[in-house]
């Protein structure tokens, strides 16, 4: 009798190989997915004596949402060349997108706990409404939904997990630590404030900050970091779906 | 009754290294099917393009009919693979690891609960279920690697060097296994030792230097090289002249003749007139693979 597949299934398979299991096992990796976020938010949080607390708040959320997406690619690149995992699910009736599914949730989950004390920080500090929620909520997943294209595509491309891990922190700190995610881009002298709008970043930190009144924009500088956001997104995702590898040639 | 069919398979990397040369075979996609050959021959290569993992770079494979290129989709609802080096995810425990490995082939979470365990119980696992992977011995590793994949549905299992780095003890546990499996699935496996294809499999095929030299079941590889009989002198002893025969003395001491059965049965009695301790056997598959592959017998413990 022909076995009627679950969707369901294989994208739980991911979650729980890539998130659920390894907290479960080992409980301390929970604990430095949430210090990372949580430590330079208290910096920035002690240094302006509070006052750019709502501004690190959005910023940690920011790199929360990024991190998960750039850790895709040491995941899966440790999945796929230290135990082969990805071989034996590409020779299976799993198909590319839902073993991607998958993995990209497992992410998530994995950062739930460090999202859950933003979230109540938000909550208690920003105090946002729901047209603010709505925003902020676009914001982080159309930063995930980049960073998990970045992820997947270096992942397939990589044959090294070390190299992996490696560029995974440098992207991190390239793309959430350095730029003005954390504070505002008025802070940062000239000539580095154009060089962080080399960052996608960036583009979502501006619209978070003014979003919860911590920076003034124009309409035109506001439109302007949407398009460059969903643009970004748009392109790497294409990019990642084209270069990407499922069978090897 | 089902078939395994490979046309001018051919495999040219971006190194512009040939792992497999114009490869054609044939055989019943039942039973064991074991290819041999030394590090480098290209039987990762041609098992992985089996599994769909890798396209070749012309050529085509059809297994039931199916077209591996054309068809891996519908090819892959049949199949499984433990590939070569994989380990079972440190982070995770023998049960979760076959529960995680169904529900990403689509079985609904209780049907995928059911069968891990019964796969766990058939591999003796039990005692392991709930142990971290990390803490289990290599051979309990790679007994829930094999687990893992018989725990599916699918007919036809892909093995590459499934006993790889194992002691003699969990080779020979493992081997009993695949026999088991073998009776109703079909398994194609992959090894560099000799004996393990020679205790395994139904029909053998041999690669060399990505070029298929020899396909068929042990008598008729037998029956492919000039001799069937083997005669060792444990020490370096004058050799009687001989008739059709081919000597060759190792470097570890042994003298080796290779002769016909007529032949060797004459030499045969004529060392046991004279005192000499000799051994004779018919041809191994270590002496086949020698011969055809061309390494010199005893120089090489493994091909």
């Amino acid at each position: 009798m022909r076995l009627k597949r679950s969707r369901f299934s294989q994208i739980l398979a991911g979650i729980l190989v890539n998130a659920i299991y390894e907290m479960k096992n080992y409980p301390i990796v929970t604990i430095s997915t949430v210090i990372s976020p949580l430590s330079l938010l208290a910096v920035v949080a002690f240094v302006s004596s509070g006052d750019l607390l709502g501004t690190a708040i959005a910023g940690g959320l920011i790199m929360i949402f990024f991190s998960s997406g750039i850790a895709l690619q040491s995941d899966l690149s440790h999945l796929k060349n230290d135990f082969k995992l990805q071989d034996m699910i590409v020779s299976s009736p799993t198909s590319a997108k839902m073993y991607m599914a998958g993995m990209s949730l497992a992410e998530i989950i994995y950062s739930i706990p460090g999202i859950v004390i933003l979230s109540v920080l938000a909550a208690v500090y920003i105090q946002p409404n729901l047209i603010q929620i709505a925003i902020l909520t676009a914001v982080l997943f159309l930063m995930f939904a980049l960073s998990i294209a970045i992820g997947f595509m270096l992942a397939t491309l990589s044959s090294d997990v070390v190299q992996s891990y490696a560029f995974s922190r440098l992207l991190s700190l390239l793309f959430a630590t350095l730029p003005p995610v954390y504070y505002p881009i008025t802070l940062v002298p000239y000539p580095f404030n154009y060089l962080a709008y080399l960052s996608p970043t960036t583009y979502a930190a501006e619209i978070m900050h003014w979003t919860i009144g911590a920076l003034e924009l124009s309409s035109t500088h506001l439109i302007i970091d949407w398009a460059v956001l969903i643009g970004a997104c748009v392109v790497i995702m294409f990019i990642a779906v084209k270069k990407s590898r499922w069978r090897e040639v | 009754m089902g078939r395994l069919e490979c046309i001018n398979l051919t495999k040219v990397y971006e190194d512009h290294r040939t792992a497999l040369d114009n490869v054609s075979f044939s055989v019943e996609s039942k039973g064991i099917f074991g290819l041999i050959g030394r590090n480098g021959a290209g039987k990762t290569t041609l098992i992985r393009i089996l599994a769909t993992e890798l396209e070749p770079t012309s050529g085509s494979a059809y297994i039931d009919g199916i077209d591996v290129f054309s068809q891996a989709g519908k090819l892959r609802e049949r199949i499984a693979i433990v590939p070569q080096e994989a380990r079972a995810v440190r982070w995770m425990t023998p049960k979760q690891t076959v529960f995680s490995y169904l529900l990403w082939r689509g079985y609904p979470y209780k049907e995928a609960d059911r069968l891990a365990d019964e796969s766990l119980s058939k591999l003796g696992l039990v005692p392991y279920r709930d142990v971290l992977n990390s803490k289990l011995s290599g051979g309990t590793k790679r007994k829930v690697l094999i687990a893992t994949v018989t725990a599916s549905e699918a007919p036809i299992i892909f093995l590459d060097e499934p006993t790889m780095g194992l002691d003699p003890i969990s080779r020979r546990e493992l081997w009993d296994i695949l026999r088991e499996l073998g009776k109703s699935r079909f398994i194609f496996l992959t090894t560099h030792y000799l004996d393990e294809a020679e205790q395994l499999a139904d029909k053998i095929g041999i690669l060399k230097e990505g070029k298929l030299i020899s396909v068929g079941n042990l008598s008729e590889l037998r029956s492919s090289v000039r001799y069937q009989y083997s005669i060792k002198l444990s020490s370096k002893k004058e050799v009687p002249k001989t008739g059709d025969a081919e000597v060759t003395v190792s470097s570890s001491g042994y003298t080796q003749i290779m002769t016909n059965e007529k032949e060797a049965f004459r030499l045969a009695r004529l060392f046991s007139e004279q005192g000499i301790k000799f051994s004779i056997t018919p041809v191994t598959l270590d002496d086949i693979f020698f011969r055809l592959a061309g390494q010199k017998a005893g120089d090489e413990t493994e091909a």
